[in-house]
């Protein structure tokens, strides 16, 4: 059972950060502190001190101090997660691993990397380009999401679909423990002795420790891809294609969907040539070597004409597949163009359940009278309602969460799960007991304990409160928070 | 299908049977008996429930009891064009769980990845007979920690496995095997995503996978020639090691002597034996044996074995 947390002595804490880190790293101003208090969710907290480490020793220092203190801390990548992972509660010291970004090894002769935790998606990707290689996942947030975010959220991507997530890109994590210990969680062995850890780390959204150095997999660059952009008169002919691909035996690298309130933004927003007038568009790519590409592309042309396909637009040059996908990678920001705000849901459900699923997505926005558009990882059943609001508005913040809250349930109902890549953070903590049971989410919580008996790492997250026996502290919502 | 593997009377009547105070193994087709030690004597035996219980071809899912041996699930998956590539060497008695539990990959690693990704939901029984489930049933989820991976390669000493669903990929169009004398690490690099690169100190031996015109092209442009099945894997141990490490390996073990998944980094021997095989134990041991302890807190389940 967790101890009680005891006041916090902010100033002793203070003062005992600063003197295990270098002048400007122990950060206590409040206008600083407020912007370590939110990620890219709606969610709001507050983060007692914020430290920037330069280091994986520097880390272990923190985290020690946190030890001594019994006070809890949230490793934080770039702030872009949209589940409240990162949001800080039960004022815990901030651990902002942004100055944390360099690329330590390219060793191509073992087929990995080890970056540090504040590395950002794209410039890996980026600095992997002359050895023929890249970094996998690609979250729509790639620009500014940091790695450590995507171990913290065994991140996906468009191109997941064919890769795989975050999991299968991470060989070995080097972790501070919340005891403030360092450990290698997996190696670049074939098979590491002992239970996978490493497994358990990806995707435990800072609840087990935090991760210092990461030895990600390389990827070797298709030698071809195509990207076609398909048009449909409505969203069942969509997805009734991208049931006939992967029945056609093809995992293209990429299935995605958009609707048509969805184009008309993105078009207005980046000119990439999206027909407007359509009900929905499949953007998908296929990679690989040249003659299984060419025979893949001749397939979903004929399955997508098979479904009444308006239009397949193939991109003649790499120029033209950029501005494809720059349509798709900004839709989210795009929003803006009809709502000053918006929510962003992540749930998935079978293929075979999307049209379905979809039509109770646009009945309950109808119902609760909210505009929604829909861009989503169509190949993998992972939906991306965004229900559009304006805040001011009196009364649309219940009806956007009435509406969030049928769209999780509806999605349970058709045989999904709570979140595809965004992650349970704070956001669907609570919906947990929806998908698992009592005894499944106790399994979950031992797990925990394991690594982190005392519930320092970034508590009140991921697992309800009271899922462990005897746990009655009562637990802090931060203030404006959605649960 | 539901939103979780919900036990059914076959998990149910497993769970009952694996319940009591008593030490208890969870046998499948014995085929990797002897990894990670064995099982104490007189210890109490079960098995798990056996048999697809849905496929789901276009959702590319498959939801099989732990005890299904390989063979059955490969011909129900192939009559869909469909596969998962567990990969065991005796696929007729290795059985899903039992290759899951014991946690090591096939020859296709290089290309598929590990095993533990193809598992997308577990259904365990406890050392309490408790049933939990963890995962998800889709091929996208990131719902809660992923207690179910950490079941693979477990030996089924935290829980035992009564049912799984698995990701299904499609069959590729042809899959044909080469062989070569050209250096294998150079040639695994210069090979578009190849199936397999095994090396036995000597000769090479190469499987492509894909569209039949790319595996010639890529056969013809490396000086590949066709035979007809790889060498069989050698019976002593199955050592493991960094990729690069094999590069050593003619001169420590003998060319002939071992056959090398290159790329991948293990080794399987000829002469080193199975048992007892020397594996060093984990970087922050205490954490491992915790986990044991908070799952298994009497040491009931298959005492004896253990992954390090």
């Amino acid at each position: 059972m967790p101890a009680v947390r005891q006041d916090l002595d902010l100033t002793a804490l203070v003062a005992d950060l600063s003197a295990v880190l270098g002048a400007g790293q122990v950060r206590t101003e409040p206008l600083e502190l407020a912007l370590y208090g939110r990620d890219a969710s709606v969610m709001e907290g507050r983060a007692s001190v914020a430290c920037l480490p330069h280091s994986p020793a520097d880390v272990q220092r923190i985290v020690q101090v946190c030890a001594r203190h019994n006070r809890p801390f949230v490793a934080r990548g770039s702030g872009t997660g949209l589940a409240g992972g990162a949001v800080p509660v039960e004022d815990p010291v901030v651990i902002a691993t942004s100055r944390m970004n360099r690329i330590l090894s390219v060793d191509t002769a073992d087929g990995v990397a080890w970056v540090e935790p504040g590395v950002l998606n794209l410039d890996l990707s980026h600095a992997l380009r002359p050895h023929g290689v890249h970094f996998a996942p690609d979250p729509s947030s790639q620009q500014v999401c940091s790695i450590g975010g995507n171990v913290a959220n065994n991140s996906g991507g468009p191109h997941c679909l064919a890769y795989g997530v975050t999991s299968a890109h991470v060989v070995a994590i080097d972790v501070v423990l919340p005891d403030g210990r360092m450990a290698r969680l997996g190696d670049l062995d074939a098979d590491p002795a002992g239970y996978d850890l490493r497994a358990a780390f990806v995707g435990s959204e800072g609840t087990l420790g935090v991760a210092v150095q990461i030895a990600v997999r390389l990827t070797p660059d298709p030698p071809a891809v195509r990207t076609l952009l398909a048009d449909f008169d409505t969203v069942a002919a969509g997805a009734a294609t991208v049931s006939g691909i992967i029945a056609a035996g093809l995992v293209p690298a990429a299935l995605e969907m958009m609707d048509q309130k969805a184009v008309e933004m993105v078009e207005a927003f980046v000119g990439a040539g999206y027909p407007t007038d359509a009900a929905a568009v499949l953007l998908v790519e296929v990679d690989g070597l040249p003659a299984g590409v060419e025979a893949a592309t001749d397939t979903i042309d004929e399955v997508a004409r098979r479904h009444g396909v308006r239009n397949v637009r193939h991109a003649a040059d790499e120029q033209e597949r950029a501005l494809l996908w720059k349509g798709r990678k900004a839709a989210f920001g795009a929003v803006a163009r009809i709502r000053p705000d918006y929510y962003l849901h992540d749930t998935v459900v079978p293929r075979t359940r999307l049209v379905e699923v979809l039509e109770r997505v646009y009945d309950i926005a109808r119902r609760n009278d909210l505009v929604v558009i829909n861009v989503f990882h169509a190949g993998d059943g992972n939906l991306h309602p965004i229900l559009a609001f304006d805040a001011r508005e009196p009364g649309v913040l219940e009806r956007v969460q009435r509406a969030g809250t049928e769209i999780v349930q509806a999605s349970l109902d058709a045989g999904g799960v709570l979140s595809g890549e965004h992650g349970i953070g704070l956001e669907k903590r609570d919906y947990m007991p929806i998908m698992f049971s009592a005894a499944d989410l106790a399994a979950q919580d031992r797990l925990r304990a394991v690594f982190d008996p005392n519930d320092l790492a970034n508590p009140a997250k991921v697992i309800p409160a009271g899922s462990r026996c005897g746990d009655l502290a009562a637990r802090q919502v931060p203030e404006g928070a959605w649960v | 299908m539901g939103v979780t593997l919900r036990p059914r009377a076959a998990v149910d009547a497993f769970a009952a049977e694996v319940s009591g105070d008593d030490a208890v193994t969870c046998v499948g087709g014995r085929t990797q008996w002897q990894v990670g030690g064995a099982v104490l004597a007189g210890t109490r035996e079960v098995s798990a429930p056996s048999g697809v219980v849905a496929h789901e071809p276009a959702d590319m899912t498959v939801v099989c009891g732990a005890g299904t041996p390989v063979a059955e699930l490969e011909s129900e998956l192939a009559a869909h064009g469909q596969m998962v590539p567990l990969d065991p060497d005796d696929p007729a008695a290795a059985t899903v769980g039992g290759v899951l539990a014991v946690g090591r990959s096939g020859p296709r690693r290089l290309r598929y990845g590990h095993i533990r990704d193809l598992l997308l939901q577990a259904t365990i029984v406890g050392a309490d007979g408790t049933v939990t489930s963890a995962g998800g049933p889709t091929v996208k989820n990131v719902s809660g920690y992923d207690l179910h991976r950490v079941q693979v390669g477990a030996l089924g000493t935290l829980g035992f496995l009564a049912e799984v669903r698995l990701r299904c990929l499609p069959v590729p169009a042809v899959a044909r095997w080469f062989t070569t004398g050209a250096d294998p690490f150079a040639l695994s690099r210069s090979l578009y995503r190849p199936s397999s690169v095994l090396w036995d100190g000597g000769l090479t031996w190469v499987l492509l996978e894909g569209h039949p015109d790319d595996v010639d092209a890529q056969a013809v442009g490396h000086d590949l020639v066709e035979t007809t099945s790889p060498p069989p894997l050698p019976d002593g141990a199955r050592t493991s090691h960094r990729p690069s490490a094999l590069e050593g390996a003619a001169e420590a073990f003998g060319s002939g002597r071992f056959l090398a998944e290159v790329g991948v980094g293990v080794i399987h021997h000829h002469d080193v034996p199975r048992t007892p095989v020397p594996v060093r134990a984990p970087d922050a041991l205490d954490l491992h044996l915790k986990l044991k302890q908070a799952f298994d807190p009497s040491g009931r389940l298959n005492p004896g074995r253990q992954p390090w």
